[in-house]
């Protein structure tokens, strides 16, 4: 038994110690960073205590990263489920063709989130423009990612277009682990679609509902190459994500320690959301 | 997967119209690629008048396509090897004794780093793989592979513990150590996950931009993303080499994915369910 034991030890001494070494280690080097004056690049700092979180809160570009993720994630998430959950619906429905339709929704996850944005970049400076004239707008007919007020909705458009299709493959998975015959009964009683939906349909799904809302949030809450390949966070700052202004702002402008406080105010954050939504929605589940 | 009762047509062409908002970015990136600047500017929408092929070669030697290609092809195989060995042998430690307290904490200890955003990792650990000597390939898939570690071993560990122990039992029985019992019988039977998990580590490997960004800076070690965001920073306005370069760099995913999309789908679905 004992022998047995140690074994097991042994098979997770190359992942845990990578695993420290990689990941644990440099967390908690981030975390005494942000406690430091270091630009990143010198050999001299100093520690200063809490003023990099003093200073964060007081910060207009910070304010501004936190207001445009927070905008974008919500939105994101929203249209990501509430459309994935539709075409996962049809998808599972009796249609033609179905396996062919599948691969073809599956088809923008296995893309670049890079490339995807220059192609959208392109389509939205040198294409959408044209329908947006025919439709006599000028706010659509000129490049909405250069728009202050706007880019924030192209950029949310772009990461719906490519969030779909593995939240949809989610569903889907969900939809199927649903017995038949239970439709079956309701049909017998006379229940119509939209009773069926919300009775059966939603609260079987409940679970899938949990993962993909929190998995959403998440991914939109770090994005950084989409908006490395639409706006680069313009026009001004309008489109700045927390993680662009932590990478930009760490390497390039050498806030290394600055920053260093804002990634741990970053992961405060976001462990929080996630917390907040995995309690929420798991009592949505068991209520049912 | 039976199709209950007839076709719904109704829902048949809703779902068909949908894959155009999907397939119009991509046929406008194909048809971009193969233009010359004239067609750019007459027709739009249209296919090309004259089919420039040269625009695929003329990206090929601009973006020394092959040896990013190369680069990218060993970092997502070697990670994908890498973190099958590493991930599932510790997957299996943990589920086999998750009633022990050191094997318990150690799994809520990888599972936490599922909420820590890259950034805050991100500074210190550009520091620790130069001071290391890690700004290469073999660095990147290393940190590719404790990365993936959170969410693959909450995938496996799910899977592991509803594979019946009766017969690694009776392995034992027989004489089989630990390690023999794991690579034998449990490695094995694990096929199924092992498909998902290296599906799914090699697509995020592969389109990865951010790590080889701040870890790589030699160019003769630059992956297929990140030689896209050089190409797109020294010529934005040849819209059609650059189209073409994009196409190059998503051309063998698309290829593996048009063979084995139906083995794709099925295995993230699994991975999820799990």
């Amino acid at each position: 038994m004992a022998r047995r034991r140690a074994a097991f030890y042994w098979m997770t001494i190359p992942a845990v110690v990578l695993f420290f070494l990689f990941h644990t280690f440099p967390a908690l080097q981030g975390v005494y960073y942000s406690f430091t004056n270091w630009n990143g690049f010198g050999d001299h700092y100093d520690f200063i205590g809490f003023k990099n979180y003093y200073y964060l809160f007081q910060d207009s570009n910070v304010w501004n990263a936190y207001g445009f993720t927070f905008k974008f994630a919500v939105v994101a998430t929203i249209f990501i489920n509430l459309i994935s959950l539709l075409i996962a619906l049809g998808l599972n429905a009796s249609i033609k063709a179905r396996n062919f339709f599948r691969a073809v929704y599956f088809l923008p996850n296995i893309l670049s989130v890079l490339i995807v944005g220059y192609i959208f970049n392109y389509l939205f400076s040198n294409v959408f423009p044209i329908w947006g004239a025919h439709l006599g707008s000028d706010t659509l007919a000129g490049n909405i990612l250069g728009n202050e007020k706007f880019a924030w909705l192209g950029v949310s458009f772009v990461a719906v277009w490519q969030g779909i299709a593995f939240n949809t493959i989610l569903y889907l998975s969900g939809l199927q682990t649903i017995p038949t015959d239970i439709y079956e009964a309701s049909n017998l009683d006379g229940a119509s679609k939209w009773q069926e939906f919300w009775k059966i349909t939603f609260p079987m799904i409940a679970p899938f509902f949990t993962i993909n809302m929190v998995l959403a949030m998440k991914n939109s809450l770090m994005v950084f190459d989409l908006i490395v390949a639409l706006t680069n966070g313009g026009p001004g700052r309008a489109t700045q994500s927390i993680s662009h202004l932590i990478y930009t702002g760490g390497f390039e402008g050498g806030e290394f320690a600055y920053q260093s406080a804002n990634s741990v105010i970053y992961f405060i954050v976001i462990a929080l959301i996630s917390i907040i939504q995995i309690r929420f929605l798991q009592r949505r589940e068991t209520d049912m | 997967m039976k199709v209950r009762g007839k076709t719904n047509w109704t829902v048949t062409i809703f779902i068909a119209l949908g894959t155009l908002f999907i397939l119009f970015p991509l046929y406008m990136a194909i048809t971009i690629s193969l233009k010359n600047q004239q067609d750019m500017l007459t027709s739009v929408f249209g296919l090309p008048t004259h089919w420039r092929f040269e625009n695929f070669t003329e990206a090929i030697r601009m973006t020394n396509f092959f040896r990013a290609f190369g680069n990218s092809a060993f970092v997502t195989l070697a990670t994908a090897v890498l973190t099958l060995l590493t991930n599932s042998l510790v997957a299996y430690a943990i589920a086999r004794n998750m009633n022990h307290k050191f094997f318990k904490g150690l799994y809520f200890y990888f599972i936490s780093a599922m909420f820590i955003p890259f950034p805050i990792i991100m500074l210190p650990i550009v520091k620790l793989t130069s001071a290391m000597g890690m700004t290469n390939l073999v660095g990147l898939t290393i940190l590719h592979t404790v990365y993936g570690l959170a969410f693959n071993v909450f995938v496996y560990v799910g899977y592991i513990r509803s594979i019946p122990t009766a017969l690694e039992e009776a392995a034992r029985v027989d004489g089989a150590s630990t390690w023999g019992t794991f690579w034998r019988i449990i490695f094995p039977l694990m096929m199924p996950i092992n498909a998902t998990v290296g599906i799914l580590i090699c697509l995020s490997t592969y389109n990865d931009f951010l790590l080889p960004l701040v870890i790589i800076s030699d160019q003769s070690m630059y992956t297929l993303p990140l030689v896209q965001y050089i190409f797109q920073g020294q010529f934005n306005t040849e819209f059609n080499l650059a189209f073409a370069s994009y196409l190059l760099a998503m051309l063998p995913m698309i290829l593996v994915y048009v063979f084995a999309q139906k083995w794709i789908i099925n295995g993230v679905t699994q991975g999820a369910v799990k």
